[in-house]
C-alpha cells in the first residue's frame, strides 16, 4: 500500500512537470511576468538608486506574489475540466497527498525558477550585494508557502466563472505574512539587525501551510468533484 | 487477473445497492433504486437524457454521495472503507482525462502509476484498442474516437474488477465497439463485473437492464410528498 502511494505520488509530480515543460514554455511565462513586473517599477517611481534600493526587496517580493497568483489556475483547473480529477480521487494516492504532489510540481515550475532569477532582479533594483543572499534564501523558503496557500484558493474556485480573478482575490490577503517577513528579512539585514527572526517565521509559515493547505484543498476538491 | 486486489475480491463478490436516491441541487433525480451486480455480471442502464444514468454510475464510483440508501461490497458498507473499494473500481465518464501535450503511452503509464501498479501492461492495452500506431504522438493529434479508445485502454492497462462505463461507445467506430465488447466479455469471463450506461443497443450477453425512467417517477412522487 505504501509503495503504491509513493509510486502514485511520483507519477503525479512527473506528469505535472512533463506537462509544464511541454506546454509552450509555461515556466518562461511565469519568469517573464516576474521580470517584467520588477522592471516596470523603476519606470513608475523614477530611476534614482537611493529610492530603488530602499524599496527593492519589497518590489521583488510583490512581483513574486503576483507571478505565483498568475499561475495558480494551472494547479487543478485543467484536471477538473477534463475529468482527470475523478481519476485522482479514485487513485491509490490519498487526495491530500495528491494536492501535495501538485503543489510540489507547481513550486518546481514557479517558485524555484523565480528564486533562481531573483539575484539578477536584485541588481536591477540596485539592492546591496550583501543582502542578495538573504533575498534569495527568503524566496527559496517562502515560495513553497505561496504554492500551498494558492492551492486552497485554486481548489475553492473550481467551477467558478472567473476562477483566476477570484482565486487572486481570495489568496492575496493570505500572502501578506510571507511578504512582510520576506521583505522584512532583507530590510533587517540592511539595518544590521540580523534577518534570522524574519527567516525563521517565513520558514514556519511555509511549514504550517505544508500541513494545513493539503487538508483544506483536498476538502475543496472533494466538493468540486460532486 | 486481479492478483493485486485479491484480498478484497473473490468470485462470490457482489456489489449491492439498496434504496439509493440521488439529489442534484434541489432536484431528486431518482429514488428507491436497488440493484445487485454479482461477479461476472453486467448491468445496463437505460433511460432518457437527465434520468440519472451518469449520476448512478458516479454514485457507484463513490464520486457522489447518495441522498439516501447504501452501497455494499461483499456485504459490508462501502462508506466504511471507501479507499480499498476505490482500488477495485474503474470509472470512465464522458470526459476522458486525456492531456493534449503527452502521448498515449505516457498517459497510460501515468494512469498505472496513479493506481500504484507497474506499467507493464501498457503495450497490451494499446494493442487491445489498436493504438500502437499513435502510441507516441501527442494526444492533441488524436481524433475523438481515438481519445475514447485511449480512455478505454485504461481498463486493460490497470486490472480492476468493477468497470463503470458512461456511454463507452460514444465516438467509437464499429471496430472500436467490437473491441470494447470483446474486452467486456473477457473481463466477465475472468469474474469481473461491468455497469454501463448506453443509448445504443450493444451485444452484451445475460445483462440485467435498469430503466432509470422508472425510478425518476418514484423520485417525483417522493418530491411531491416532501413539499
Amino acid at each position: 500500500m505504501a509503495t503504491s502511494i509513493t509510486g502514485g505520488f511520483v507519477a503525479l509530480v512527473r506528469r505535472d512537470l512533463l506537462l509544464s515543460l511541454r506546454q509552450g514554455g509555461e515556466i518562461g511565462l511565469v519568469v517573464g511576468f516576474f521580470v517584467l513586473a520588477v522592471v516596470l517599477f523603476p519606470f513608475g517611481i523614477g530611476p534614482e538608486p537611493e529610492v530603488l534600493r530602499r524599496v527593492g526587496a519589497g518590489i521583488v517580493w510583490v512581483a513574486a506574489l503576483l507571478a505565483a497568483v498568475s499561475s495558480l489556475d494551472r494547479l487543478f483547473a485543467g484536471d477538473h475540466a477534463d475529468g482527470g480529477l475523478d481519476l485522482m480521487v479514485l487513485s491509490a494516492v490519498p487526495l491530500e497527498l495528491t494536492v501535495a504532489a501538485k503543489c510540489l510540481a507547481h513550486w518546481l515550475t514557479t517558485g524555484l525558477p523565480l528564486t533562481i532569477v531573483s539575484p539578477a532582479l536584485a541588481l536591477i533594483v540596485d539592492l546591496d550585494p550583501e543582502a542578495i543572499p538573504i533575498l534569495v534564501f527568503g524566496l527559496l523558503i517562502g515560495t513553497p508557502g505561496l504554492s500551498l496557500l494558492g492551492a486552497i484558493a485554486a481548489a475553492l474556485t473550481l467551477g467558478a466563472r472567473r476562477p483566476g480573478v477570484l482565486s487572486a482575490l481570495l489568496v492575496l490577503p493570505f500572502y501578506l505574512p510571507p511578504l512582510i517577513f520576506g521583505a522584512g528579512a532583507v530590510e533587517a539585514s540592511l539595518a544590521a539587525e540580523g534577518a534570522r527572526a524574519h527567516l525563521l517565521l517565513l520558514g514556519a509559515l511555509s511549514l504550517a501551510a505544508g500541513v494545513l493547505a493539503p487538508l483544506a484543498a483536498a476538502a475543496a476538491l472533494r466538493d468540486a468533484v460532486e | 487477473m486481479f492478483e493485486l486486489v485479491r484480498a478484497r475480491f473473490t468470485t462470490q463478490s457482489a456489489l449491492v445497492a439498496e434504496g439509493l436516491a440521488c439529489r442534484r441541487g434541489e432536484r431528486l433525480v431518482f429514488a428507491g433504486l436497488s440493484c445487485h451486480l454479482p461477479a461476472g455480471g453486467a448491468l445496463v442502464l437505460t433511460g432518457a437524457n437527465g434520468s440519472g444514468k451518469s449520476s448512478l454510475l458516479r454514485l457507484l464510483a463513490t464520486l457522489l454521495r447518495p441522498a439516501s440508501g447504501h452501497l455494499l461490497w461483499d456485504g459490508a458498507p462501502i462508506a466504511d472503507d471507501a479507499a480499498s473499494y476505490r482500488a477495485l473500481v474503474h470509472y470512465i465518464g464522458h470526459l476522458d482525462g486525456v492531456k493534449p501535450a503527452i502521448t498515449p503511452r505516457e498517459t497510460l503509464e501515468f494512469w498505472a502509476g496513479l493506481r500504484g501498479v507497474a506499467a507493464n501492461r501498457t503495450g497490451e492495452a494499446l494493442a487491445a484498442f489498436e493504438l500502437e500506431r499513435v502510441a507516441d504522438w501527442p494526444c492533441r493529434w488524436l481524433s475523438a474516437g481515438q481519445r475514447r479508445r485511449l480512455a478505454l485502454a485504461r481498463l486493460v492497462a490497470v486490472p480492476a474488477p468493477i468497470w463503470l462505463l458512461d456511454e463507452p461507445t460514444a465516438a467509437l467506430d464499429r471496430d472500436g465497439e467490437a473491441r470494447l465488447v470483446r474486452a467486456i466479455a473477457a473481463h466477465r469471463a475472468a469474474g469481473g463485473m461491468v455497469a454501463f450506461a448506453t443509448h445504443q443497443p450493444i451485444a452484451i450477453d445475460a445483462a440485467v437492464f435498469i430503466a432509470l425512467d422508472d425510478y425518476a417517477l418514484a423520485a417525483d412522487a417522493a418530491y411531491a410528498t416532501e413539499f
